[in-house]
């Protein structure tokens, strides 16, 4: 799996992409339904300020904090909000733990469904079709076509968000951590481990002072 | 009679699409207009007035709907609601420019406020008239029929038997809400199914669950 960001069809549609989507941003401007700067706020919201870095100050926190933890179980969505993470797209938030016995895995095959305020916009290939149709059915061959493969009795836990329910995954906490700290623990901790396609890093991945 | 409701976005178990195009994180936006189409997609609702349910309506409802990328897809279905909703007229639309001003009572959404509407979100939750009919751990059957409208019950699991694993309160419900037809919440539950029960080729120790409103369900016997 590269960096691809070249969808097929880019190069037909960028022109008239750019045309279609100026158009309708100078009409509805023109009709006075449109400030440009709430334009300019929202992509800067959520290009730079919220994104997964969030969830995984949540995930960090609940490995080193089992109330908190306990209160992620209890009432997901004022936990998160505790620590400044909530509103749209995460109004109703439930956090599902990784374990020895399961995996879990988070899709929305009728759309595009992701914990925005956790880990912000989701990725193009989450909201695209490969994903999305095969999640559900065969989540180890998706598992690793993201390169993790799961032991044979580890069970295999798939959430369909089809309502306004969004599911965080909470991460194992890496073996060797013990004396860490949250904010350096919230560094092993990826927007793919959190979706629950991907696993943390692993300590040696983090080195003594990266988090100054 | 209009012609039927086809949705093209309910993929979950269909077959055909390829691999996954893997991104790393921190790859938000591929050009500028992805960004101003989500945005402008943000910023045209509350002068709208559509919901999320129209809007996603309008989205899987677009015959081209697999061929188009993701940010392409919310601004097709952006200029149908432009137009539907009245904020533009037809004429102006294919004009690309204004024959005039806008209606001042409707509401516009402004830079200072975004911090907080974004913080508001938009709860779906609502407070409940009546008990849940199903608890945690009844059996249920999902509706087996096909609907002639959007919906949240994915046809994967349709007419399937599964378990009630969560109640998350009572949520406005999509295939009213989508058609206009009001709110009209329902109890929602996690339901969970035995993906060796949806799917042939399915291992044991493989569960795939969703989330459904009471009137997706039924006692199962």
């Amino acid at each position: 799996m590269g960096h691809g960001h070249d969808h097929d069809e880019d190069h037909s549609e960028l022109e008239p992409m750019e045309v279609r989507v100026r158009a309708l941003e100078t009409l509805l401007t023109e009709k006075g339904y449109i400030d440009q700067a709430a334009l300019d706020e929202l992509i800067d919201t959520y290009q730079n300020r919220v994104g997964p870095r969030n969830g995984a100050q949540v995930v960090a926190r609940a490995w080193v904090d089992p109330e908190f933890a306990a209160w992620l179980r209890e009432d997901a969505t004022a936990a998160m909000d505790s620590l400044g993470f909530g509103g749209r797209q995460g109004e109703h938030m439930v956090a599902v733990e990784q374990t020895n016995e399961t995996h879990n895995l988070v899709v929305c095959t009728l759309c595009s469904c992701y914990p925005w305020s956790v880990l912000g916009l989701p990725p193009t290939w989450y909201k695209a079709a490969p994903y999305r149709s095969r999640a559900v059915r065969d989540p180890r061959g998706v598992l690793r076509e993201f390169g993790v493969t799961l032991p044979g009795d580890v069970d295999v836990r798939v959430w369909d968000s089809t309502a306004e329910v969004r599911y965080l995954v909470i991460p194992q906490r890496p073996i060797g951590t013990d004396d860490w700290s949250e904010e350096r623990l919230a560094e092993l901790v990826t927007r793919d481990s959190m979706i629950g396609v991907g696993l943390p890093l692993a300590p040696e991945a983090v080195t003594e002072g990266a988090s100054a | 009679m209009s012609s039927p409701y086809v949705s093209r976005a309910d993929l979950g178990g269909t077959t055909g699409h390829g691999p996954i195009a893997y991104e790393r994180e921190g790859v938000v936006f591929h050009h500028d207009w992805e960004a101003r189409a989500l945005a402008l997609t943000l910023a045209a609702g509350p002068p709208g007035g559509w919901n999320i349910d129209i809007s996603r309506s309008a989205r899987e409802t677009l015959p081209n709907y697999l061929d188009l990328t993701y940010y392409a897809i919310w601004t097709a279905a952006l200029e149908h609601l432009v137009v539907d909703h009245g904020l533009v007229t037809r004429a102006e639309f294919e004009a690309g420019h204004a024959s005039g001003p806008g209606d001042p009572s409707r509401r516009v959404l402004r830079a200072e406020a975004v911090p907080a509407v974004l913080a508001a979100g938009g709860p779906t939750s609502r407070e409940p008239r009546a008990p849940n009919r199903f608890e945690i751990g009844d059996r249920v059957r999902t509706r087996a029929d096909h609907v002639d409208h959007h919906t949240r019950l994915p046809a994967y699991v349709s007419g399937q038997i599964g378990v009630v694993e969560r109640v998350h309160g009572v949520h406005v419900f999509p295939d009213t809400n989508a058609r206009g037809l009001g709110e009209q919440p329902q109890w929602l539950y996690t339901v969970v199914f035995d993906a060796t029960d949806l799917w042939d080729e399915a291992a044991p120790g493989q569960r795939v669950s969703v989330d459904a409103w009471d009137s997706y369900l039924e006692t199962a016997t």
